[in-house]
């Protein structure tokens, strides 16, 4: 893979950059390079059905990702963090993730989400300010999805956390991948100047969590470059934390769902955390509050879109003999989840007031019981004077 | 066998405390800088790790935030871990885990993912130390919805309180006086102490209450004694709990007494004792005979340790105080 435009000023201050692995070229054809040769096996495991699951995946998290931008737009929502351009990294390694992983997101992983078995709505619960965590992690239906976390980075010290009770529980490298757990912790190129990201590095590290690290690298922390954030390319400051990493071509699914797949089944047999930065770019803006054209090159999103994950995976499946009538498929089940999704949207009603107060805390708190029965006699007073 | 009574410090019994806790479930956990080899910088941890093995007493790498924040992720999984932040004034990298992510968790997750997480912090001054060493930041905590505060002032209460805090399904900062780590004083390893959440009349008296948490408390006590001998009656509250604030019995004394000085380490402005003043001034009004008066730490960062008497409240500065509300 060539470094994007955004990146070539980079390489002078590294003695050796390898390549990312990629198993598509940018036409879509099958041309795994050096790198990806020792993730060849793992790709074998995908059958024709997989293949084509990953791209309705893709497909429909580009299209309810779509309708959320509008939605957004339409005041429906206050805000709405798009994931354009950034599905097959988080399609790859999600399909990779077993069902007994736990994943720890930051809040731009809709397709991961998706995977799992999250209903988007609960997303967009959030977005739209009538729950403030949208789904329920500890319930089996949401595949240990976690919360989404909104302070930068701090979500990789939980996956850690996690990590290591996973560790003192032994419930790792029993020789049973299909039992053992690992635990996946995804954030962003702009994430890696949080310290919190570098005290996950060193906490897993310490203890040989069994963990990855998935780093999106979309190239921009809203409007600064992933320049700013990093001299060298990311993924080799693993390397000063003794973790093994790896860089791959974020754009390609399979590579992707191979690295993710041989990384993750490394962590859960012992092999301590791994850290994978997929190159990938956002194709949109960081929330529906920003406006890249303020600070992203048209050479820049050019690049980027002539890479486009989606457009690649559909060459590659017409080679296979995917045929218009899979693709209309496709279409016509990403057209319905967006309807059925802004559908529901338009429903969500604002939730009850006692959510002010009812989880505050665990156990009865008298100064949220008080405040919690002023406000309701408060209300009922107002009500009862109309 | 073990006295029902006996006379320890209250790092000893801290250290009681914590390893009956983690005898008693084997999700507890501790984890904090120096805690297992060398006991902890103040040796109250000493010897759990020898006892219960270093993956439940666990000397973790030095960064605050991946304490807290990696202690969060162990609850997630179903541990009750205790984290040990070393000084006062070292808990500040951890301020947003704390604050935005272990305070909210409960909330955020609408009740599905209970943070009992519980944070020591050995807290204030009296020892002569270096700068961040001595500080009393409880008031940034007892702040911040969704974390309950509690602070021991005598080793009965630190025997107990550390367990019922370690119980608690909620994130609780337990603030340890230093100061006080060394003093003996009687533990009843047999009676149940108070609640963990409520004030405790620590001496009757009925011409002016004082309340104070933490070392303050022994100040407050040498105060009252030396009231006594010039025959003014002085009632002592132990505040015990910051966050909620038990009312009733601070309401009650004051309705008694009609004179309330609240007396603190911690600088005064926006501090746990402003929030206890403005209370008992809207709820106990007819009550008082007089305003209440706050005695409190300057508003100015820790002074050099040579000169920290001259910073810190003590019992003279509290006679003062109780001179200006009788003198009303």
């Amino acid at each position: 893979m060539k470094l994007a435009p955004t990146q070539k000023h980079e390489v002078s201050h590294v003695a050796e950059v390898s390549p990312a692995v990629q198993f598509l070229s940018i036409d879509g054809a099958f041309a795994p390079n050096e790198a990806a040769e020792e993730y060849l096996p793992y790709l074998q495991e995908l059958d024709e059905a997989d293949h084509r699951r990953f791209y309705t995946d893709m497909a429909v998290t580009r299209r309810f990702d779509e309708e959320c931008t509008n939605l957004q737009r339409q005041g429906q929502m206050g805000l709405w963090p798009p994931s354009h351009g950034q599905e097959a990294a988080q399609v790859g390694s999600a399909r990779a993730a077993r069902a007994q992983d736990v994943i720890f997101p930051s809040y731009r992983e809709h397709a991961v989400a998706l995977v799992r078995g999250v209903d988007i709505v609960d997303i967009v619960k959030v977005m739209r300010g009538v729950s403030m965590g949208g789904w329920d992690a500890t319930d089996p239906a949401n595949g240990n999805f976690r919360n989404y976390c909104l302070v930068i980075g701090s979500q990789t010290l939980h996956a850690t956390g996690y990590a290591t009770g996973v560790r003192f529980d032994g419930a790792y490298a029993t020789g049973d991948v299909e039992s053992d757990i690992a635990v996946m912790a995804y954030f962003g190129d702009g994430a890696t100047s949080q310290g919190d990201v570098s005290e996950a590095f060193v906490f897993s590290a310490s203890g040989q969590n069994p963990q990855v690290f998935f780093l999106q690298n979309n190239h921009w922390a809203i409007s600064v470059p992933v320049t700013t954030q990093s001299r060298t390319p990311l993924y080799l400051r693993a390397a000063g934390f003794g973790i093994p990493s790896v860089q791959i071509d974020g754009n390609d699914v399979l590579a992707s769902y191979a690295v993710s797949r041989k990384h993750l089944d490394d962590a859960r047999s012992g092999g301590g955390p791994q850290l994978i930065e997929a190159m990938t770019y956002r194709i949109g803006a960081h929330t529906t509050s920003d406006d890249p054209s303020r600070y992203q090159t048209p050479e820049q999103l050019a690049y980027w879109v002539a890479r486009d994950p989606i457009i690649r995976f559909e060459t590659y499946l017409r080679a296979q003999g995917a045929d218009d009538a899979f693709f209309d498929e496709v279409h016509t089940q990403a057209e319905d989840f967006s309807a059925d999704l802004r559908q529901r949207t338009l429903e969500l009603g604002a939730p009850p007031l006692s959510t002010i107060f009812d989880n505050a805390y665990s156990e009865p708190h008298p100064v949220i019981d008080e405040q919690k029965a002023w406000l309701q006699a408060y209300e009922s007073s107002l009500t009862e004077g109309a | 066998m073990v006295a029902a009574t006996e006379e320890l410090p209250l790092a000893k019994a801290l250290n009681a405390g914590l390893r009956a806790a983690l005898a008693a479930d084997d999700r507890v956990l501790l984890m904090g800088e120096d805690i297992g080899k060398l006991g902890g910088v103040f040796r109250v941890t000493e010897g759990l790790q020898a006892e219960f093995g270093t993956n439940r007493v666990i000397d973790t790498p030095l960064a605050e935030s991946g304490i807290v924040g990696s202690a969060i992720g162990l609850a997630m999984r179903g541990y009750r871990p205790v984290c040990e932040i070393q000084f006062d004034g070292f808990i500040y990298p951890a301020f947003d885990q704390i604050t935005s992510q272990l305070a909210k968790f409960t909330a955020r997750t609408a009740g599905a993912v209970p943070m009992p997480v519980v944070i020591r912090v050995p807290y204030g001054g009296h020892i002569g130390a270096v700068e961040h060493h001595q500080e009393s930041p409880e008031a940034y905590f007892a702040h911040t919805a969704g974390l309950r505060v509690v602070s021991p002032s005598t080793p009965n209460d630190g025997y107990w309180m550390i367990q019922e805090a370690i119980a608690s399904n909620d994130p609780v900062m337990f603030f340890e006086p230093k100061s006080r780590y060394w003093p003996k004083g009687p533990v009843d390893f047999a009676l149940s102490a108070a609640p963990l959440h409520s004030t405790r009349v620590v001496r009757t008296g009925t011409d002016v209450t004082v309340i104070g948490h933490g070392a303050m408390v022994a100040g407050l006590l040498q105060a009252a004694q030396v009231a006594a001998e010039e025959g003014i009656s002085i009632e002592v509250l132990d505040l015990r709990s910051l966050s909620p604030v038990d009312y009733a019995p601070i309401l009650a004394s004051v309705e008694k007494t009609g004179r309330l000085v609240v007396c603190q380490e911690a600088t005064g402005f926006a501090s746990v004792g402003s929030e206890i003043a403005a209370t008992v001034a809207e709820r106990a009004f007819y009550s008082l005979e007089s305003p209440v008066l706050r005695v409190s730490g300057f508003d100015t960062p820790y002074p050099a340790s040579k000169i920290e008497s001259f910073y810190l409240p003590d019992a003279d500065r509290v006679l003062e105080a109780v001179d200006r509300a009788l003198a009303f």
